[in-house]
């Protein structure tokens, strides 16, 4: 197996005569040198990995378990009593709602719209490369600056309505932001306008990865330009399209800079486009209650885990089962 | 091909609408920064009409702008650098030795791309502060290092185990260490997949938001993201301004992007091949 093996047999069927040399005592498992080598390379991102991601989400769920502003060292215990307590919240549920409803749409909009594109820019075109990069500009831009630059032009003496009335179309100007019923649109929008562009580069890049013989010889049996995509392409971009989805849900479920940026702290709820993320920061670190809004980071981190489990182990078993086992 | 022939100019049409549509917005900051206040409010989608510098030059002059430019580039240099390095280190022990425990190592860092730091941030921001780095930029770079580390590690497997072993048996047979053949073998050989890493890191720190949120307070160590929500509370009567400062702020990321955009697209990709 490894290549030190190889290495010593190699030296020892050069001139020694006797058996491995003893600077290189292992046959099977590994020496201290070896040792010494992992522990050193992967120490420091393992130090700092587990230092800055693993034991802070260990520490919320600690103090999940308390009432505490945030000063001092928690001591009073209050058991499971936020979890009840964000499981009540009205203000919660209408979060999971919208998160519930911005994990759907984002599929449901951006999926066939990145198909779409991604089938039609995956022919022998001139400029290709400059059409990507221009797709991909939305989704590099922070959420800051879009959050900016779509509130300006949404607001209702924004640039939008303005334009809506001159092409006459006055009718449908709006209230974008406010409005309870347009509000979460607004921000489906927008989501759909910054990541669009990465699926449809990640999509053709997935087209790009497929064999052209094999639709080569669906041509030569006379399958029309359809029948090529949908029998061929679709199937084959399978792993592309679920992993996808997969990052897709995972990120709705987190949404919280655009909502906190465009809504603010007490505009989103009345709007109706906060979320998990934003009820988090809202009534756990801008109210103080630093206990609460880490039980909100649990429950949030338990939904999104339990997702990402039941979506591995029944979408994407077949096609991370090979990476994983593989055991190179 | 035959469809080519006809599909073309609906294919071109089509590209340039959702081009249209991407860089509208975009387009709409920038030329919304040569404008004055009262021409946008007289007419929010109009151009401008006199075309004004004053906006622009106000930002470029004043030094809240550069001084956020500096944090944000020491911020996502520093990010950078230690993703890369600490993960290259990392991933070449996942890629290339074989002992107890590599499964669970790898599985560790691939579970920490479902650990979003919004949930962890709150306790984050404790350990900061015990740490005495609240309101400095390590107190930010070093949990984005963190955080960064697993896209970068299962970015970089994949390179590093494609790298033939028979390199590495050559390497061995010249007396080479593991050691000295990841300095002159497998880091040579695996720069685009640094680079990848490495841009991703950048732009992923350049535009953070949450993290500096809770962890810079001062308006002199502010980020960019957080400068431009400042300014743009601060000012948000100069719609005029924000933008021209708006606009000002997405080009570093921009350029990098364009610059390296194959590399990143695949690097993604590869990922999402495993």
């Amino acid at each position: 197996m490894t290549i030190t093996e190889t290495g010593g047999r190699a030296r020892s069927g050069g001139g020694d005569v006797q058996a491995p040399p003893p600077l290189r005592p292992r046959r099977r498992g590994i020496g201290w040198a070896q040792r010494l080598e992992i522990v050193l390379l992967s120490g420091p991102a393992i130090l700092m990995f587990v230092g800055f991601v693993i034991f802070p989400v260990l520490m919320a769920a600690y103090y999940g378990f308390y009432r505490w502003k945030g000063f001092g060292p928690p001591t009073d215990v209050v058991g499971l009593d936020n979890y009840v307590t964000i499981l009540q919240d009205a203000a919660f549920r209408e979060a999971l709602w919208h998160n519930a409803v911005i994990v759907v749409l984002s599929l449901v909009l951006q999926a066939p719209v990145a198909l779409g594109f991604a089938l039609l820019l995956n022919q022998k075109i001139r400029g290709q490369s400059i059409i990507r990069v221009l797709i991909f500009v939305p989704y590099v831009i922070a959420e800051v600056i879009v959050g900016t630059a779509w509130s300006l032009m949404l607001q209702t003496t924004g640039a939008v309505n303005d334009a809506l009335r001159s092409i006459g179309l006055g009718r449908f100007a709006a209230d974008w932001l406010a409005d309870p019923r347009l509000a979460i649109w607004s921000l489906m929008l927008i989501l759909t306008w910054k990541y669009v562009g990465f699926a449809v580069i990640l999509f053709l890049a997935g087209m790009q990865n497929i064999p052209q013989e094999l639709s080569e010889a669906a041509a030569v049996d006379g399958a029309s330009y359809w029948q090529t995509q949908w029998r061929i392409t679709l199937p084959l971009l399978g792993p592309t399209l679920r992993i996808w989805a997969f990052l897709s849900i995972i990120g709705s479920l987190q949404v919280f800079d655009l909502v906190y940026i465009i809504w603010g702290q007490y505009v989103a709820s009345t709007a109706g486009t906060s979320t998990m993320a934003t009820y988090m920061v809202v009534e756990g670190r801008n109210a103080g209650n630093y206990g609460f809004g880490n039980a909100v980071a649990v429950v949030l981190f338990l939904i999104s885990m339990l997702i990402a489990l039941l979506y591995q182990r029944f979408v994407l078993r077949r096609d991370t089962e090979g990476a994983l086992t593989e055991g190179r | 091909m035959a469809q080519s022939r006809w599909g073309n100019p609906i294919v071109y049409a089509a590209a340039l609408m959702l081009i249209g549509v991407m860089l509208g917005p975009v387009l709409y900051i920038i030329i919304g920064g040569f404008r004055t206040n009262s021409q946008i409010t007289t007419d929010p989608a109009g151009f401008p009409d006199p075309w004004v510098l004053s906006n622009y030059t106000d930002v470029l002059t004043g030094d809240t702008f550069w001084r956020q430019v500096g944090n944000s580039t020491i911020a996502a240099l520093a990010t950078t650098v230690g993703v890369v390095v600490l993960g290259v280190m990392a991933s070449y022990v996942l890629a290339r030795y074989r002992f107890r425990g590599r499964a669970a190592m790898y599985a560790l860092f691939a579970a920490g791309l479902m650990f979003p730091a919004t949930v962890a941030i709150t306790p984050l921001y404790i350990l900061v502060k015990n740490l005495g780095l609240v309101n400095t930029l390590p107190g930010v770079i070093l949990p984005q290092i963190a955080f960064g580390l697993p896209t970068t590690i299962i970015i970089l497997v994949p390179f590093l185990q494609a790298i033939p072993k028979e390199i590495e048996e050559a390497a061995a047979i010249d007396r080479c260490s593991r050691l000295g053949f990841l300095w002159r073998m497998v880091l040579p050989l695996s720069v685009p997949g640094l680079i990848t890493t490495g841009i991703l890191a950048f732009i992923g720190s350049w535009n953070s938001y949450l993290l500096p949120l809770f962890i810079l307070n001062d308006q002199d160590g502010f980020t960019l993201p957080l400068g431009v929500q400042a300014f743009s509370s601060q000012y948000s009567v100069d719609t005029a301004k924000v933008l021209a400062f708006t606009s000002l702020s997405m080009i570093p990321a921009l350029v990098f992007f364009s610059l390296f955009e194959r590399r990143i697209v695949g690097g993604l990709t590869g990922a999402v091949k495993g």
